[in-house]
């Protein structure tokens, strides 16, 4: 391991220069050395470890739950679908972007999903690419509209959501009178894809199988940002849109995927909380979108972008569950759930706020 | 190609880039007329020149920005006329402008490769070479003078010259013939401009063309072979290094008579 220290030596080149007549010295006396510390810090993931580490702790010493197995698979249960959201909202805004419309992209699936299966009589085995490309086409059009406009995705993707919050509640009465599609159960292929998406592991305890899927996702997702072209187009997009255009990164194209990606994800998730229930309700999802967004925020994601890891994402939904889980636990009011929320997401923005300052340096001569 | 024909030799091979009479209107603006220079393989030409004078217009025609309106540039002895920043840089020419290069946040050799990333594997498995990466970059930056400790470091880190460092030596390295460096000393101080003029020699001495913009003769004459003063669209001044001083640069540069006036003027006020 090579000295734990942030520096660079000059090599003084033989030709003197009349512009700098002090030859520069091997070390700058400037550059202090960094202490594995300080390095650590530069991990986006570091704070939401430790937070998890806490808020665990917290509730196995507070509730007799939450230490225990079947208190386990219940608050793995609410990270995973949200886990799942937020690593892929996680690479959106490292990617530098928003999507408001992530969360209610699960009731629009939903809804879609079951209306399919009941009212067309569809396979559950070709409505679920259907549905799973159409996400990516919501996501397509978030993309374009965006990069072709320069509009900030933030104000792009709220009229999305308000469109798709309309087009769900609306559609769902004009087309069932009612504000649910249930029976969905009944429809054919659904045993296979309950097995696929909502079925439970270690019997007495019941683990979800989404927290498979939710580990699997991260991993993938971790292993495109950090091992791919596509990844290091990530960050760059995100850390300086037009330093990337210079190098030849295809800004457009990445941005776009990323929107896709999001907004499949959202399908997947609309799906398996379809199949899950063997009903949608119209209003399915809303409210979500900031959940993801603050799991991401939590994980170490920069809301400027360039910054944060899947990891840390999944850490943050990590958390989130364990709240979402424990609070019921202890007896309280699941209302107090946002306040927990208000704080956390406070805490970690000042958190990341030290760590970028730290990334990005002061030296800026 | 040789490096030994210089601008006193110039019949026995065409220079990398030669520019004969450019001119370029926007509207009825005339932001560069009947600019005329040679550009030649392992040599720095210093175009100077104050705000307004045409210096920004002059590169965004090279590198491909803007088309131009007459005149003709000749590349290796052939006309060529680019239509995109990418044509440009498919035939060698590389542009650093000055704060636009890197992204702070990535780590050197992520910033280094950007763009242009080494994989391996296939398909779904096709991933950065990591280690391969790592290790060009690191060498890549020790060809330039600069020891970079760890590669993971934030650009950001860096002192501006450092990064200046990081754009150059990565243009070099993916084999730009030309390099054109907007302004890379105007936000540096002293020692820092002193480092980036290093690098330039270092790229230089790699058998790279540099066209370096700036509005310091100070920091052109050290490191030009040819130094073109560029005053409200027009050549002012086209000369080799030998045929001009420190003194006449910088008077040439500050608009020489107006200067004289000015100090003049001054003088008078102090005696008066």
């Amino acid at each position: 391991m090579r000295a734990p220290r942030l520096g660079v030596t000059l090599h003084a080149l033989e030709e003197p220069l009349m512009t700098s007549k002090t030859s520069v010295p091997p070390a700058d006396e400037r550059l202090t050395s960094v202490g594995i510390g300080a390095r650590l810090l530069q991990r986006p993931e570091l704070g939401a470890l430790l937070g998890a580490i806490l808020v665990a702790a917290f509730f196995t010493i507070i509730t007799d739950q939450f230490g225990t197995l079947a208190g386990a698979a219940r608050w793995l249960d609410f990270a995973a679908t949200l886990g799942i959201m937020a690593v892929a909202v996680s690479l959106l805004m490292i990617g530098g972007e928003f999507d408001l419309s992530a969360g209610v992209m699960i009731g629009t699936s939903g809804l879609l999903f079951g209306l399919l299966i009941t009212r067309l009589d569809m396979n559950v085995w070709l409505a679920i690419p259907l549905v799973l490309a159409f996400g990516a086409l919501i996501g397509l059009l978030n993309g374009i509209i965006v990069l072709r406009t320069g509009l900030p995705s933030f104000i792009v993707t709220l009229g999305t959501f308000f469109i798709l919050r309309g087009a769900n509640n609306g559609g769902t009465l004009l087309l069932t009178g009612t504000v649910r599609v249930d029976g969905l159960d009944q429809a054919p292929g659904f045993d296979a894809a309950e097995w696929l998406f909502a079925s439970t592991f270690l019997a007495p305890y019941n683990f979800r199988v989404t927290v498979v899927w939710w580990l699997v996702l991260a991993t993938l997702a971790t292993w495109l940002l950090t091992r791919t072209r596509s990844g290091n187009w990530i960050y760059a997009v995100g850390g300086d849109k037009v330093a990337a255009r210079n190098s030849g990164v295809p800004v457009a194209a990445t941005k776009i995927g990323l929107f896709m990606t999001t907004a499949t994800a959202g399908a997947l998730v609309g799906i398996m909380t379809a199949v899950r229930l063997g009903s949608v309700q119209a209003n399915e999802g809303v409210g979500r979108e900031f959940e993801f967004i603050i799991a991401a925020v939590v994980g170490g994601c920069l809301l400027t972008g360039g910054f944060g890891s899947a990891i840390g994402a999944s850490i943050g939904a990590l958390i989130m569950g364990m709240a979402l889980a424990g609070i019921p636990f202890a007896g309280w009011d699941s209302s107090w759930r946002f306040l927990f929320l208000g704080v956390i997401l406070l805490l970690a923005v000042l958190a990341n706020n030290l760590v970028r300052k730290r990334a990005e340096g002061a030296r800026r001569t | 190609m040789t490096t030994t024909d210089r601008a006193s030799t110039p019949t026995s091979a065409p220079p990398l880039l030669e520019i004969r009479y450019l001119s370029k209107f926007f509207g009825n603006v005339i932001a560069l007329k009947d600019v005329s220079t040679e550009i030649h393989t392992g040599q720095v030409t210093c175009v100077l020149g104050d705000n307004g004078a045409g210096k920004s217009t002059f590169i965004k025609i090279l590198s491909g920005v803007h088309p131009y309106d007459e005149g003709r540039v000749l590349m290796d002895g052939e006309v060529v006329r680019f239509s995109s920043p990418r044509e440009a840089k498919a035939a060698g020419i590389a542009t650093v402008y000055q704060d636009l290069a890197t992204v702070p946040l990535m780590p050197i050799w992520r910033n280094f490769w950007l763009g242009s990333e080494p994989t391996r594997g296939w398909g779904p498995l096709r991933r950065i070479d990591i280690s391969e990466a790592k290790r060009i970059a690191r060498e890549e930056l020790l060809k330039m003078g600069i020891d970079i400790r760890n590669p993971d470091q934030p650009v950001g880190t860096l002192s501006g010259g450092e990064r200046q460092a990081v754009a150059i030596s990565r243009a070099v390295y993916f084999g730009a013939r030309l390099l054109i460096l907007d302004e890379p000393t105007s936000a540096l101080g002293v020692k820092q401009a002193g480092v980036v003029l290093k690098y330039i020699i270092a790229a230089k001495e790699r058998g790279v063309g540099v066209i370096l913009i700036t509005h310091n003769p100070h920091h052109a004459f050290p490191v030009g072979d040819r130094f073109m003063i560029l005053n409200r669209g027009r050549t002012l001044t086209d000369k080799p290094k030998g045929e001009i001083t420190l003194d006449e640069l910088v008077v040439a540069m500050a608009g020489g008579a107006e200067l004289r006036a000015l100090t003049h003027e001054l003088q008078k006020g102090r005696d008066g």
